[in-house]
């Protein structure tokens, strides 16, 4: 799921995902449905394991402010095609992509984008919950301290703001020093959340995390 | 069937029986090292031996400077290998998994972690000995160093291998520059195991005589100067143990049970403080 964004997406080849949004031009009357600006256009975008090619020539826009949902059978690229946004893939020498990713003009497949820059801008919450081995409140802070250097009456602020959206402030709040990994699996999950949109990125990729999640 | 069925218990009534003598015998030849080296050394035990330096043949005495220059020479080979042993550690585990360096180390290492310890001494001897015309305590804390850091890499490495992808692609999708993610994420997450090698390599090199008798050798007096031999429990314990004399015969038992002591009490250590820490996180 790709958040602050609405679709519309054409694809080539026979990639199975299928990307599920209201149409954009659905009524004339409803000013929502103004086609917005395209936040990420991909231009052919291929994906190797290796020799193995994983997605073949995927084309689509995904628009500012909008949620675009990405629906598949499991196996199908729904990761993959995610993990090629924030170029988390990098971390494996033997994964590439071939093809362009716009975001807001700029390729980031490209040579020289600042990788650390790049995903500052796209945050990303995993399947699995991943909190660091740190307390609560560094899991927060981490993300924010590499980039920004802020006095601690700010920083708490940020915390709290991040904890607040990600509906676990209630829970910890006072027991901010106690380790990340002392809190339940979902729990665990909504930190990493808030961990994620305390970045205030422009893109969340979301990899399926409210799979850990219970919906009451 | 019913053959088949008693060839089978039959069979398993002997592997096991096998097995248990085995192992038997393995605790019962342990056992009697220790008991031998509890009941000579225990007799010599007392607080002269902590309190006076080596004496000569024929006078009463202690191991102090022993222990002193023992305590001088681990910690100094600890403090030298702990950053090769760790980083060397890291490359292996966190930048080139499966490179041809990476390959060539670990088989180097894994070599280096069963070579025999008088060759490190030998090594040593060449590089450190030879040239300055002098046995001193750099060398033997080199020497230590050197069969430190192997088990050092080995421990690094695995512990850091088995932190979970997932913790360093959170780091990393989060704009952490791969430096930080090793620091505070990798490290932080591998902390109770890379603690748990270091230790372990300590009293690995504690105990370490061959590679001291070439290196630093031995100093009947206190010495704290690191550019001349310097006096140590394992070399004492060697050359006491060789002697005609009862009275060193004692000395080198009951060094023999200090040091062996203390190893054990930091391997007992390790296991309930760290090893605890470990299952908990």
């Amino acid at each position: 799921m790709l958040e602050t964004s609405a679709s519309h997406a054409s694809q080539e080849g026979d990639s199975r995902i299928e990307v599920r949004a209201p149409a954009p031009a659905a009524s004339a009357e409803d000013p929502e449905a103004v086609l917005p600006a395209a936040k990420i256009e991909v231009r052919n975008l291929k994906f190797y394991y290796g020799q193995a090619l994983a997605l073949r020539s995927i084309s689509m826009h995904i628009y500012d402010r909008r949620v675009t949902a990405l629906i598949g059978p499991s196996g199908c690229g729904k990761s993959t095609f995610l993990r090629t946004l924030n170029r988390i893939y990098e971390l494996y020498p033997h994964m590439r992509a071939e093809g362009e990713v716009i975001l807001d003009g700029e390729n980031i497949l490209g040579a020289n984008v600042d990788l650390n820059r790049l995903r500052a801008r796209v945050g990303m919450v995993f399947q699995r919950p991943t909190p660091f081995p740190m307390s609560i409140y560094d899991n927060i802070a981490f993300g924010i301290r590499l980039y920004e250097r802020l006095p601690t009456v700010e920083m708490d602020e940020r915390v709290e703001r991040a904890l607040t959206k990600a509906a676990l402030w209630g829970e910890v709040k006072d027991k901010l020093r106690a380790s990340g990994l002392s809190l339940s699996g979902g729990q665990q999950q909504r930190l990493c959340i808030a961990r994620a949109i305390a970045l205030n990125p422009e893109v969340v990729l979301l990899d399926e995390p409210a799979s850990a999640l219970d919906p009451i | 069937m019913i053959s088949l069925y008693r060839r089978r218990r039959l069979f398993n009534y002997f592997q096991m029986t096998a097995s248990v003598l085995v192992t038997a015998l393995g605790i019962f030849v342990l056992a009697s090292i220790l008991w031998t080296l509890i009941s000579y050394g225990f007799q010599g035990l007392s607080l002269r031996m902590l309190t006076d330096m080596t004496p000569p043949p024929g006078s009463a005495g202690g191991v102090l400077n022993a222990i002193a220059g023992s305590l001088v020479l681990t910690a100094l080979g600890i403090a030298i290998g702990t950053p090769i042993g760790v980083l060397a550690g890291t490359y292996l585990a966190e930048y080139s998994e499966r490179g041809k360096i990476a390959e060539a180390t670990r088989f180097i290492n894994d070599i280096l972690l069963s070579a025999p310890s008088i060759l490190i001494g030998l090594f040593v001897y060449e590089i450190a000995v030879v040239p300055t015309h002098h046995f001193s305590a750099w060398a033997g804390a080199i020497a230590l160093a050197l069969i430190a850091v192997p088990v050092i890499v080995r421990t690094s490495e695995d512990m850091l291998r088995l932190v979970p992808n997932d913790l360093r692609e959170a780091a990393t999708a989060l704009g952490a520059p791969r430096w930080k993610m090793i620091t505070q994420v990798s490290y932080r997450a591998a902390r109770a195991g890379i603690l748990t090698g270091i230790l372990l390599a300590l009293a690995r090199i504690a105990g370490e005589t061959a590679p001291l008798l070439f290196t630093v050798l031995n100093n009947q007096f206190w010495s704290s100067n690191l550019d001349a031999p310097m006096a140590n429990l394992p070399v004492v314990i060697f050359q006491f143990a060789l002697s005609p004399y009862t009275d060193w015969q004692q000395l080198a038992w009951a060094s023999a049970l200090l040091v062996t002591a203390t190893i054990l009490g930091l391997n007992i250590f390790v296991r309930l403080t760290l090893g605890k820490r470990e299952k908990r996180s």
